[in-house]
């Protein structure tokens, strides 16, 4: 088990590795400005410094554990993945009763259908204007946005769950007896979370993406404001220490979500990551 | 011996592009208490058409299906169905498979856990208890399956060619576990099947159906004491002539099949 595991990792190392080199030999070299491609050594040193706290540590002004993330990056990940949780909590929570709904009576998915196709290729970004009229500046434009990205893909993956429950589970319910709200419950709904699950992920990933914009338009901390911010200074080296964090949060994002995926559909076939 | 199941002059047709398609014409059947009944023939003689209407999924166009003197309008726990395609809940345990049509009629959880025990054991599954289907073979997923309409305690099981897609010598066992259950509980079974071997081994009675449109082309008791032995000169007697009944529906078909090949 070991063995493929550390080749595994050394393959996947192996192209960074060689491209940090080259990029350090490029700026060591100085073939390029270091305002606009600065070295790897600098952009460590800086992401460093964005980590670690502002004030050196003081025990009269609280507990150790309060300073130790009291770091610029720290208090702009809380802010960024607040804004992710619950822009995501709020559109999933909108999306998942009308998608349950639209995909179990075919009456309120004709109302809503025609309506939805046209909505839904809006990109979230568009509705910037639109949400700083509605809810000025802070968090809630920010939500509101990150709401929008997260609703389509929750809904459109519940709909397609609903209408694809395999017709011979609904006729095993009804021959034990089962009542159309005992199905919808026991049969339909499990049925339904491959989908309704994989729409989760989608609609995460979505709402990551959207936070990074709505946070340079409307709010004053937060990663996608601190790499906008970098760029007023010309700190390249904050800029990409910065998009580094993002990149590392969005994984671990995505990992934790397909674990949970992984371990509530531990009953399904064909599901081998 | 008193008629547990009556079907009297059951039609079904179904619409098609361009006209209609009549599965079953004028079926007869009265089925006894107790008794194991094959409906056997070729595919598309209306045998699954028949049990579906018996199970209430899809009524008869025309004409009257009875068990127990009731007549049937929809599924219902009284006739529990077993599928070829084992239909079981791939999000439940084998335990909560079939604790479910318990859990469905409101028993008490200590019934049902009692029940559930008691069937795993028949069944040879107690280990299993815990497991998904998708980590059963095929012949567990059927055993588990049966299990599930017996929890209900159904008087009759219809059973949609449980074992076809089982290989011969899983089938073989489950074939003898059916009939040890059958012959332990009394149930009323109708089984369809297109093995005629099958349902010799299995039947107290062979109602052979015809292709298009469906009706009852023989209706045969089986008088060889069980378990029966495929090789015996009875047995082999048997199936030569049901093989004849069967092939020349099998023709049909395919004569029919050729012919709709050059007019659609």
């Amino acid at each position: 088990m070991k063995k493929p595991k550390l080749k595994a990792l050394a393959e996947g190392a192996a192209v960074p590795v060689v491209l940090l080199v080259l990029w350090q030999l490029v700026c060591s070299m100085g073939w390029v400005n270091e305002h606009v491609l600065p070295s790897p050594g600098a952009v460590a040193v800086r992401w460093w410094q964005y980590l670690a706290p502002l004030e050196p540590y003081d025990p009269k002004a609280g507990s150790w554990l309060a300073w130790a993330v009291s770091g610029e990056l720290i208090i702009d990940s809380i802010g960024s993945l607040y804004r992710v949780l619950m822009g995501f909590l709020v559109g999933a929570v909108l999306a998942l009763p009308l998608g349950l709904l639209m995909g179990a009576k075919p009456a309120v998915y004709r109302w809503f259908d025609p309506m939805i196709q046209v909505l839904r290729p809006i990109p979230p970004i568009a509705y910037i204007p639109l949400s700083i009229l509605w809810f000025g500046l802070g968090n809630p434009p920010a939500i509101f946005l990150i709401a929008i990205g997260a609703f389509f893909p929750v809904l459109v993956n519940t709909i397609a769950g609903v209408r694809h429950v395999d017709g011979i589970y609904l006729r095993a319910a009804r021959n034990l007896g089962a009542s159309q709200s005992t199905i919808f419950r026991r049969v339909i709904l499990p049925a339904a979370t491959p989908y309704i699950l994989s729409g989760v992920r989608i609609g995460i990933g979505t709402a990551f993406i959207v936070v990074i914009v709505a946070e340079m338009i409307a709010v004053s901390n937060g990663l996608g404001f601190r790499i906008l911010e970098a760029r007023e200074y010309f700190w390249s080296d904050k800029i990409i220490a910065g998009m580094l964090t993002i990149g590392l949060w969005g994984l671990a994002i995505d990992v934790g979500v397909s674990r949970l995926n992984n371990y509530l559909l531990r009953w399904h076939r064909g599901l081998e990551h | 011996m008193n008629a547990l199941i009556e079907v009297n002059g059951v039609n079904k047709v179904f619409p098609v592009p361009g006209g209609q398609v009549v599965a079953l014409q004028d079926i007869n059947l009265t089925i006894n208490q107790g008794e194991f009944v094959c409906l056997l023939g070729p595919s598309g003689c209306g045998k699954s058409t028949l049990l579906n209407a018996v199970a209430g999924f899809a009524l008869p166009s025309s004409g009257a299906i009875t068990v127990g003197g009731k007549a049937i309008n929809a599924p219902g726990p009284d006739r529990g169905m077993v599928f070829q395609e084992y239909a079981l809940f791939p999000w439940m345990t084998v335990a909560q498979n079939i604790a479910f049509g318990l859990e469905i009629k409101g028993a008490p959880r200590a019934q049902i856990d009692a029940t559930v025990e008691k069937l795993l054991s028949m069944l040879g599954m107690t280990e299993f208890r815990g497991r998904f289907p998708k980590d059963l073979s095929g012949g567990m997923r059927q055993r588990v399956a049966i299990a599930r309409v017996l929890a209900l305690d159904s008087p009759v099981l219809l059973m949609d060619e449980p074992f076809g897609a089982l290989d011969a010598l899983t089938r073989r066992s489950l074939q003898d576990e059916l009939l040890r259950i059958w012959q332990e509980l009394g149930k009323t079974v109708i089984f369809v099947t297109h093995s005629i071997e099958e349902s010799i081994y299995l039947a107290d009675r062979i109602v052979v159906l015809t292709y298009r449109p469906g009706t009852v082309k023989r209706d045969i008791h089986v008088d060889m004491p069980r378990p029966r032995d495929s090789g015996s000169a009875a047995f082999n007697e048997l199936k030569r002539e049901l093989g004849r009944l069967v092939m020349e529906e099998q023709q049909r078909h395919e004569a029919a099949e050729r012919a709709g090949l050059t007019t659609d």
